[in-house]
C-alpha cells in the first residue's frame, strides 16, 4: 500500500511559506514537489531559525581545508594530508529508537566523511539522557549504546572517546551527537558540488525503501510528545556491512579518480543530496525515478524522492568513466545504478520513466527558504527543576564520594568498553587515559589530539558563559595531550526557537561561541543545528556540543591524565577561580539559579600554551583539567586512575577569593591539575598543592578537610557499571506513562 | 616470510595485520576474497572484521570463498595460517580449526587489554573486541586439545570476560601451523598503543612452510 498524499500542514510547512513556494514555482506544487520542498524547508535542512546566528561565527583560518558548506570541514596535518570532521545529532530518532536511531546516526556522520574522500579513522559521542534512575534512560543508554558499538564496530572505525551527561532535562528527549574524524591526502578530496552538464548521475549503494519517510520535517523539526511511538517507522533502520562496501568502493573511486563530486543521502534523501549538488554547483539535475533501485516496487515518486533508507551516495561521472565506475561497484558488491543526468536548466527535475512528474528550479527548492528571526527572552529565573539528592550538611568526605559516584562524573568504563578502540593503529590515548583522545599519523608523521564537550547545565545557567566554557575545556583537554587546536566543529542542540527562552538560549550560545573562536583563533569548519529537543516538560538543557581537533607534533610526547609517581609534586595551574555556580555539588543540592561567572578568555589561551608546551617537552609526569565536581574531583580522579593516594592543601586558592567549599567542590574554566617534578612544576609559574603518595586522598581546604581512601574512591567511580547494566530490565515501550 | 592478508568484503582489521606482518620483519600484501592463487605468499592471515556482514553466523559464509579453498590447500601442505577474531571464526566454521566462537557470556561486545599466556606460560598483553567470542567445545574434544597441546592461548586468570571453556583464547591444528585466536596479537606490534607482546604471535608461525 502507498502513503496517502499529505497538505503542507501535515508536512510541516506554514500557510505563508505554502504561499511562498507557489509564488515561486508560478503554481501549485504537485505531490511530488511538495514533499521534496517540505523537507528542504524544513528547519534539519534550510536550518531557518539559526542560519542568520551561525553567520557570525568565524569560519576562516590557514590550516583550514574545506569549511561550511561542504560534507565535513577539513583542517590540513602537513605533509600534503587534511583531517576532516563533523558532529551531527540524530536525537530523535534516538528517543523514539535507540538502537537504530544511534546506529544510522554514525552510519551518516561516517558517510559524511568519506563524502569527501577521507578515510574515516574514528568516532566520538556525546550523548545526554534523563537521570540514571529513570527506567526510560536506561533503556536509551543501553539502546544508543548497543547501537554505536553495533554500527562503528562491525564497519571498522573505533571509537576513541566522547562524554555523557544525565539530566532530569533530557528525559524525553534524549540527545546522540556522533562525531567522525577523517584522513585524506588533501589533493584526493573531492566536493560535492555537481559539474560538468551532460555528466551521469550514478547512485551507488543500498536500494531505496520506505524507511525514514519525513524523517527530517516529522521527526527532526518538531517537538516530541504524545503518540511518538507511532513515528517509529520515520526512523531508518542501519547496515553497517552494507555502508562498509560502500565506504570501500567510494575511496577505491575517488582513488583511482572516478568521480566528478560525491555527496551522501542523508537526511530527505535523494531530494536533498540532489538539490544540494546542484545548488552548489549552479546546474540542474533530472532525476528518473524508474531508475532508481527499489525495496518495494510499487513505491510512489515522491517517496521515492524523499526515502531515507541508509547507506546510499550519490555521484556525478563523466560519461566515458561510467562503465569502470559501475565495475568498481560490482566489485565491492554493492548496488549501482544511472539515475540521471547534470543538466544546464537550473532545474531539478524528476522523471519517472521519462516523464516529467516534478519540475522546481533550484534556487527556489534549496535557497529558498525564508530565514527567521528569533524573538528572543532571557528568562526570569531558573525554568528547569531542582532537586535535592545530598544533604547539604554531608560532610567532605561524603560529598567528595557523591560527586565521584554521580553518573556525569563517574567512569564510563561501562560504556566504551563496548566500543572497538583500537582497530586502525591509531589510538595513542585510549578512553579516561587522557584528557582527550591522541591518534597518531604515521603517514604525516606527527598526531591529533581530539576533544568533544558541552555541558548543558552550565551553559543553561548563563548560554553566553557556558558556551564559552564549553570550547576553553575542549582547548585545556587538548593542551593536557599536547595538541594546539587546529579547528572546531560543533552540534547545537535546543529547543523549540519559536518559544522566546530556548531563542534567547540559542542566540547568546551562538555569540559565546564566535566569541571565543574569536579570541582563540580557531576557525568553525562546520556545523549541524537539532532544534525543537523539547519534552512534554519544557526544553532540554541548551546543549552546544563543541569538538576540537588539535596537532601535536609527536606521539611519543604526551601525557596521561592520572599520575604516575609516588613522591611527584602535585600542581594547579591556570586562572582557576572556582564558584559554586552551576556545579554539580549546586545541582545534587537542588540549588541551580541563572548565572555564571565570565571567563578570561585570554588568560585561559595562555594557560593552555604552558600546559602544552610543558607536555610536549615531557616537563609534567600528567595533566588533568579540572571540570565537573572541581579540584577535589579532578585530584581524586588522578589518583584512582594511578592507584596511588595524594595529600593536598587548597588554603592557597583564598586568594582567589574562593571560600573552602569552593575550593574543594566549586566549578569553574581555567583550571589544570599538573604532576611531576617539583622545580619543574614552580618553573611553570605552576602553584604547588600537595605530593602523591599513600593509599588514601587527603585535602585541607581552611576549615574544610577530607580524607578517603583510594579504594573507596574508585568503587565510587566505578559505580556507574553496575546502576547501568539494570538496563537489563523491559524497556518501556511507550514514550511516557499517563499524564 | 611473504605473509598473504585475507580482504573480504566487511574485513575490519586487514589493514592493521598487513602492518603488524611488516612489523615483525615480513612482506605482506592483501588477498582479494576471490582470489585463488596464493602462489608466491609463504603463510596466510585471516583477520578480523564482519565478513559478509556476520550474515547467517560469524564466519559462516566467508569459508565458501575462493580464497579460503586455496587457504585450505596451503594449510594441509604445512603452510602457517593464522586466524584472528573473525579469522578464527572462518577458520573454525571452514573445519580447519576444532571448535566455535559463541556469543559473549554477558551478550555485550567486549573490548578491552586482556593478558594470555602462551602455551609455555609466558604471558602476552594483547587487546580483545569482540561480541561472539566465547570458545566453546564438547568436553571429550576439549580433553583431546589438551592431551595434544593444542590449546594455543589461554586468557590469565581473571582475563576471561567472554566466558570461554576452560579458558581458551586460541587454539592450533594438530600439526600447529593453523592457529586461531579472538584477540588481536595485530593491535600489540606498536608501543605507541599500548603493547609489542603480539609480534609473539606471528613470530611464533615463522617456522612453519609449505
Amino acid at each position: 500500500m502507498s502513503a496517502q498524499p499529505a497538505t503542507h500542514r501535515e508536512l510541516g510547512l506554514t500557510d505563508s511559506e505554502f504561499e511562498l513556494i507557489v509564488e515561486k514555482m508560478g503554481r501549485e506544487p504537485n505531490t511530488v514537489e511538495l514533499a521534496m520542498f517540505s523537507l528542504l524547508w524544513s528547519e534539519h535542512c534550510a536550518y531557518k531559525h539559526s542560519r542568520k546566528l551561525l553567520g557570525k561565527l568565524p569560519t576562516d583560518g590557514p590550516r583550514v581545508v574545506m569549511g561550511p558548506g561542504e560534507n565535513a570541514g577539513a583542517v590540513d596535518v602537513g605533509s600534503g594530508f587534511a583531517v576532516a570532521f563533523k558532529v551531527e545529532s540524530h536525537n530523535h530518532p534516538s528517543a523514539v529508537e535507540p538502537f537504530q536511531g544511534a546506529a544510522t546516526g554514525v552510519g551518516g556522520i561516517l558517510r559524511d566523511v568519506f563524502a569527501i574522500g577521507a578515510r574515516p579513522i574514528a568516532i566520538l559521542d556525546s550523548l545526554r539522557f534523563g537521570e540514571l534512575d529513570s527506567v526510560r534512560s536506561r533503556h536509551l543508554l543501553d539502546g544508543a549504546v548497543r547501537g554505536i558499538g553495533h554500527y562503528g564496530n562491525s564497519i571498522g572505525v573505533p571509537n576513541v572517546g566522547g562524554e555523557i551527561y544525565f539530566e532530569e532535562p533530557y528525559e524525553h528527549n534524549c540527545l546522540v551527537n556522533a562525531m567522525c574524524i577523517g584522513f585524506a591526502k588533501t589533493e584526493e578530496m573531492v566536493r560535492a558540488a555537481a559539474a560538468g552538464i551532460g555528466n551521469t548521475v550514478v547512485l551507488m549503494g543500498a536500494t531505496t525503501g520506505r524507511d525514514g519517510i519525513g524523517g527530517a520535517s516529522v521527526l527532526a523539526s518538531a517537538e516530541l510528545g504524545e503518540g511518538d511511538d507511532a513515528k517509529r517507522p520515520t526512523v531508518q533502520v542501519g547496515d553497517p556491512f552494507e555502508e562498509s562496501k560502500v565506504l570501500e568502493c567510494c575511496l577505491e573511486l575517488l582513488e583511482k579518480g572516478l568521480l566528478v563530486s560525491l555527496q551522501d543521502l542523508g537526511a530527505a534523501g535523494l531530494t536533498s543530496s540532489a538539490g544540494e549538488m546542484a545548488s552548489a554547483g549552479g546546474v540542474g539535475i533530472d532525476i528518473d525515478v524508474a531508475a532508481v533501485p527499489l525495496r518495494e516496487a510499487d513505491m510512489e515518486p515522491f517517496e521515492i524522492m524523499v526515502s531515507e533508507s541508509q547507506e546510499r551516495m550519490l555521484a556525478v561521472v563523466e560519461p566515458s568513466k561510467v562503465e569502470a565506475v559501475l565495475t568498481v561497484c560490482d566489485k565491492w558488491q554493492t548496488g549501482s545504478a544511472e539515475i540521471g543526468v547534470v543538466t544546464d536548466s537550473g532545474h531539478v527535475r524528476i522523471l519517472k520513466a521519462g516523464e516529467v512528474v516534478g519540475d522546481m528550479p533550484v534556487e527556489a527548492l534549496v535557497d529558498g527558504c525564508p530565514l527567521y528571526d528569533l524573538a528572543p527572552a532571557a528568562p526570569a529565573a531558573w525554568i528547569y527543576g531542582n532537586k535535592r539528592t545530598l544533604d547539604p550538611d554531608a560532610d567532605s568526605a561524603e560529598t567528595l564520594l557523591a560527586l565521584l559516584a554521580a553518573p556525569s562524573i563517574a567512569s564510563k568504563k561501562w560504556v566504551f568498553q563496548q566500543y572497538d578502540q583500537v582497530v586502525g593503529s591509531r589510538t595513542v590515548r585510549r578512553p579516561e587515559a587522557a584528557d582527550a583522545a591522541v591518534l597518531q599519523l604515521p603517514e604525516s608523521g606527527n598526531a591529533i589530539g581530539v576533544s568533544i564537550d558541552g555541558n548543558g547545565r552550565r551553559v543553561a545557567c548563563e548560554p553566553f558563559n557556558g558556551t564559552v566554557e564549553a570550547v576553553l575545556e575542549c582547548a585545556q583537554n587538548l593542551a593536557c595531550v599536547g595538541a594546539e587546536p587546529l579547528g572546531l566543529t560543533n552540534c547545537l542542540n535546543f529547543g523549540n526557537p519559536e518559544k522566546p527562552v530556548p531563542a534567547w538560549q540559542l542566540d547568546r550560545a551562538i555569540s559565546g561561541l564566535a566569541s571565543v573562536c574569536e579570541q582563540l583563533g580557531v576557525p568553525v569548519v562546520g556545523g549541524n543545528v537539532s532544534l525543537y529537543n523539547e519534552g512534554p516538560d519544557g526544553p532540554i538543557y541548551p546543549t552546544p556540543v563543541v569538538a576540537m581537533v588539535g596537532e601535536l607534533p609527536d606521539p611519543a610526547k604526551t601525557a596521561p591524565s592520572s599520575f604516575q609517581r609516588e613522591g611527584d609534586a602535585i600542581a594547579l595551574l591556570g586562572p582557576f577561580a572556582p564558584t559554586m555556580h552551576g556545579s554539580e555539588l549546586t545541582k545534587q543540592r537542588g540549588e541551580l539559579e541563572l548565572g555564571l561567572p565570565e571567563p578570561d578568555v585570554a588568560a585561559v589561551a595562555a594557560a593552555c600554551a604552558i600546559v602544552r608546551d610543558a607536555v610536549r617537552s615531557g616537563r609534567v609526569a600528567s595533566a588533568h583539567d579540572v571540570s565537573d565536581g572541581g579540584l577535589a574531583s579532578a585530584l581524586a580522579e588522578c589518583s584512582i586512575g594511578a592507584g596511588i593516594g595524594l595529600r593536598a592543601d587548597l588554603q592557597d586558592l583564598r586568594e582567589r577569593g574562593c571560600t573552602p567549599e569552593e575550593a574543594l567542590f566549586g566549578e569553574g574554566t581555567g583550571g589544570f591539575v599538573l604532576s611531576g617534578d617539583r622545580a619543574e612544576l614552580e618553573a611553570l609559574g605552576a602553584l604547588i598543592i600537595g605530593t602523591v603518595g599513600g593509599t588514601t586522598i587527603e585535602l585541607a581546604a581552611g576549615d574544610r578537610s577530607l580524607i578517603v581512601g583510594v579504594t573507596d574512591a574508585t568503587e565510587a567511580w566505578r559505580s556507574l557499571d553496575a546502576r547501568a547494566e539494570s538496563a537489563a530490565e523491559p524497556p518501556r515501550r511507550r514514550l511516557r506513562s499517563a499524564p | 616470510m611473504i605473509w598473504g592478508v585475507l580482504q573480504f568484503p566487511g574485513s575490519c582489521d586487514e589493514r592493521d595485520a598487513l602492518n603488524a606482518c611488516e612489523v615483525v620483519g615480513g612482506e605482506a600484501r592483501l588477498i582479494w576474497h576471490e582470489e585463488r592463487d596464493l602462489s608466491g605468499v609463504d603463510g596466510v592471515v585471516v583477520p578480523g572484521g564482519f565478513s559478509y556482514g556476520d550474515y547467517l553466523r560469524a564466519g559462516a559464509i566467508a569459508r565458501f570463498s575462493p580464497a579460503m579453498e586455496a587457504v585450505a590447500d596451503l594449510a594441509a601442505a604445512g603452510g602457517p595460517v593464522l586466524g584472528i577474531c573473525n579469522g578464527f571464526q572462518v577458520l573454525c566454521e571452514a573445519g580447519l580449526l576444532p571448535g566455535a566462537l559463541l556469543r559473549n557470556q554477558e551478550l555485550r561486545f567486549i573490548c578491552k587489554q586482556a593478558d594470555l599466556l602462551d602455551s609455555d606460560g609466558a604471558t602476552l598483553s594483547v587487546p580483545m573486541k569482540h561480541g561472539e567470542g566465547r570458545y566453546y567445545a564438547p568436553e571429550e574434544m576439549l580433553d583431546a586439545l589438551e592431551a595434544n597441546g593444542q590449546v594455543a592461548y589461554r586468557y590469565a586468570d581473571g582475563h576471561n570476560s567472554n566466558g570461554s571453556v576452560r579458558d581458551i583464547a586460541g587454539v592450533r591444528n594438530e600439526r600447529g601451523n593453523v592457529v586461531g585466536l579472538m584477540p588481536h596479537p595485530e593491535h600489540a606490534v606498536d608501543p605507541l598503543t599500548g603493547s609489542i607482546d603480539g609480534r609473539q604471535v606471528f613470530e611464533a608461525l615463522e617456522g612453519f612452510t609449505s
